[in-house]
């Protein structure tokens, strides 16, 4: 609401709910703004933001499927112990990791990109897509699986024969779970990336907020844009969370 | 997962055949599982192995600088420090009473919206659909969308009390520290409450009607059924969602950093928060290792508390 509404509105004393004009100025600004103005870092903000979540997501769901197979499927030793190392990391405060992760990525040269971030943001949601997908898997009948094996199916060809379509409902809570923590993901962002090269939208609208602290309807239009991916996202598979936890969380 | 359907797995696994005794198989499954895991552990441990130790490392040490050549062995004197500076826990309180609160009221919330969600009306989807919205805005467009909110000259929270005869002048809800970190809370609640309420939606899709009808049969009526059906179905479904949320909560630092930046007053300094500053606005990455070391412990022990209390009613995490 605020985005559209005309700044001088937008101070009155009472507040106005509703404006008597509308003012998309600010959309404008955003989208048409040229180099070096609000409008051209948040553009890249976006596209890095998309690159670093689409990167993020279809690492750890080939990762993750594989390892969560392993998990649901197969007798190994030690099994039970290696999922909860890797659940376990999601105690580990980022801030543990920020300072040498620093130096690392500087090193590598990757400080300031995207692969960069990718790889550390994949870390983060790998362990969740393992968690969600393994109770998924083993809610789905061994005998479908079975069946394929007899006619000479490899167990990787009847993953991604029988398994995967079976678990279409898990495989999409994942997805939607790891596009929203990579999305989301904030500390890393602000650390590890300094400019428009590999900025992510949380970083660049927390700095629209500290700078732009009088223009509320700007970082509400730029809020308002940096939400909308994730918030198709999040409807278009919300039917989708249930039935994958239902199997997943609680069998769990 | 429970030790039942492993052993589950070991019968059904793999297909015996005649001459491949179950040892064998058991080891070709191993090495399969192997290989199939590695990726996964290259990506996470790759990342945090390295960086664990270092920490550790270097919490031990006087680091004052990110290129500091001088960095004499300091032994356990940082984690003295730390635990004998009234800050630490002053924020250390902070960081309980936003998690015990926080965590409550998105359970008491959760628990509610998920048993609206789970009733049977013509427009469920859309419900959920509009439920689902607060949790998909990024945390730190939520946070500014609130610090908008509780603006002191322009906010609409102001303007709303105001209009309504609630309160006669304008307040500074970020302004004072403990309305600042009860602001954030509410901020926070309001983002997390839908998770929480999918979680526990997922488990109470999982109660079979038998049990709502058998309980309906004995005449019971509804606060009964909740305690006696409903909640004790819940109970994997709501540890799960205490230990994700506590942890989460422990390490609370993306909101408070765009909310409020641990001000004022430090009112809102959560440990992540003064890990952050020590580590990298002092530039005292010892002390800023050591901490986040502390932190580590602590959600560690916490998470060992709900684990024991998880066993011994008979649920299992995994």
């Amino acid at each position: 609401m605020a985005s559209v509404t005309p700044q001088r509105v937008l101070i009155t004393t009472p507040l106005r709910w509703i404006p008597d004009e509308f003012d998309f100025s600010r959309y404008s600004q955003i989208f048409t703004g040229g180099s070096d103005s609000v409008g051209a870092t948040f553009r890249a903000a976006m596209v890095n933001s998309a690159v670093v979540a689409v990167g993020t997501v279809s690492i750890s769901m080939v990762v993750g499927i594989l390892g969560a197979y392993a998990f649901a499927r197969l007798r190994f030793r030690f099994r039970r112990a290696t999922l909860m190392v890797f659940l376990a990391t999601y105690m580990l405060p980022q801030i543990a990791l920020l300072i040498p992760l620093y130096l690392i990525l500087n090193s590598l040269n990757l400080l300031d990109t995207t692969t960069g971030l990718i790889l550390v943001d994949c870390a983060l949601v790998i362990p969740f897509v393992l968690w969600i997908l393994s109770n998924y898997f083993m809610t789905i009948p061994e005998e479908l699986e079975e069946a394929a094996r007899i006619d000479g199916t490899t167990r990787l060809g009847a993953l991604y024969w029988v398994v995967l379509p079976a678990a279409r409902p898990g495989i999409f809570a994942a997805i939607m779970f790891s596009f929203l923590l990579a999305w989301d993901e904030f500390m890393y962002a602000l650390i590890f990336t300094s400019s428009d090269a590999a900025k992510t939208l949380p970083v660049a609208i927390s700095e629209f907020a500290g700078r732009y602290t009088t223009d509320f309807g700007l970082v509400a239009a730029g809020g308002i844009l940096a939400a909308l991916p994730p918030l198709v996202v999040a409807i278009v598979f919300q039917r989708f969370v249930v039935s994958g936890m239902a199997a997943g969380a609680v069998k769990g | 997962m429970s030790v039942v359907s492993a052993e589950n797995t070991d019968t059904l696994g793999g297909s015996p055949s005649p001459g491949n005794p179950p040892r064998r198989r058991r080891e070709k499954q191993g090495r399969l599982a192997f290989w199939l895991l590695l990726p996964a552990a290259v990506a996470v441990f790759g990342v945090i192995i390295y960086p664990i130790i270092r920490t550790l490392f270097i919490s031990f040490f006087e680091v004052t600088s990110a290129l500091a050549t001088d960095t004499p062995f300091v032994g356990i004197d940082n984690y003295v420090h730390v635990l004998t500076s009234a800050s630490f826990w002053d924020s250390m309180g902070r960081t309980l009473y936003f998690t015990i609160v926080s965590t409550a009221l998105e359970l008491t919330f959760g628990l509610i919206v998920a048993g609206l969600l789970n009733a049977k009306l013509k427009a469920r989807w859309l419900f959920r659909a509009i439920v689902v919205i607060p949790w998909a805005i990024p945390t730190i467009v939520n946070a500014a969308m609130w610090k908008g909110i509780f603006n002191a000259q322009y906010g609409s929270l102001n303007a709303l009390l105001t209009q309504l005869g609630i309160i006669d002048e304008y307040q500074a809800w970020l302004g004072d520290p403990t309305t600042a970190l009860n602001m954030v809370i509410l901020a926070d609640v309001w983002k997390t409450t839908p998770l929480v309420a999918f979680f526990l939606l997922a488990g109470l899709t999982s109660i079979p009607p038998e049990l709502y009808e058998a309980a309906k049969l004995d005449r019971a009526r509804w606060p009964r059924i909740f305690r006696s059906v409903v909640l004790p179905m819940l109970v994997p479904s709501i540890s799960i969602v205490l230990v994700l949320r506590t942890v989460e909560a422990f390490k609370v630092f993306d909101i408070i950093y765009a909310m409020t930046r641990g001000g004022p007053a430090n009112g809102t300094q959560t440990v992540a928060y003064y890990a952050y500053t020590t580590a990298f606005s002092d530039q005292n990455f010892g002390v800023g290792s050591a901490l986040s070391y502390i932190i580590v412990v602590v959600i560690l022990a916490l998470s060992a508390i709900y684990l024991r209390l998880l066993r011994r009613s008979e649920m299992s995490l995994l």
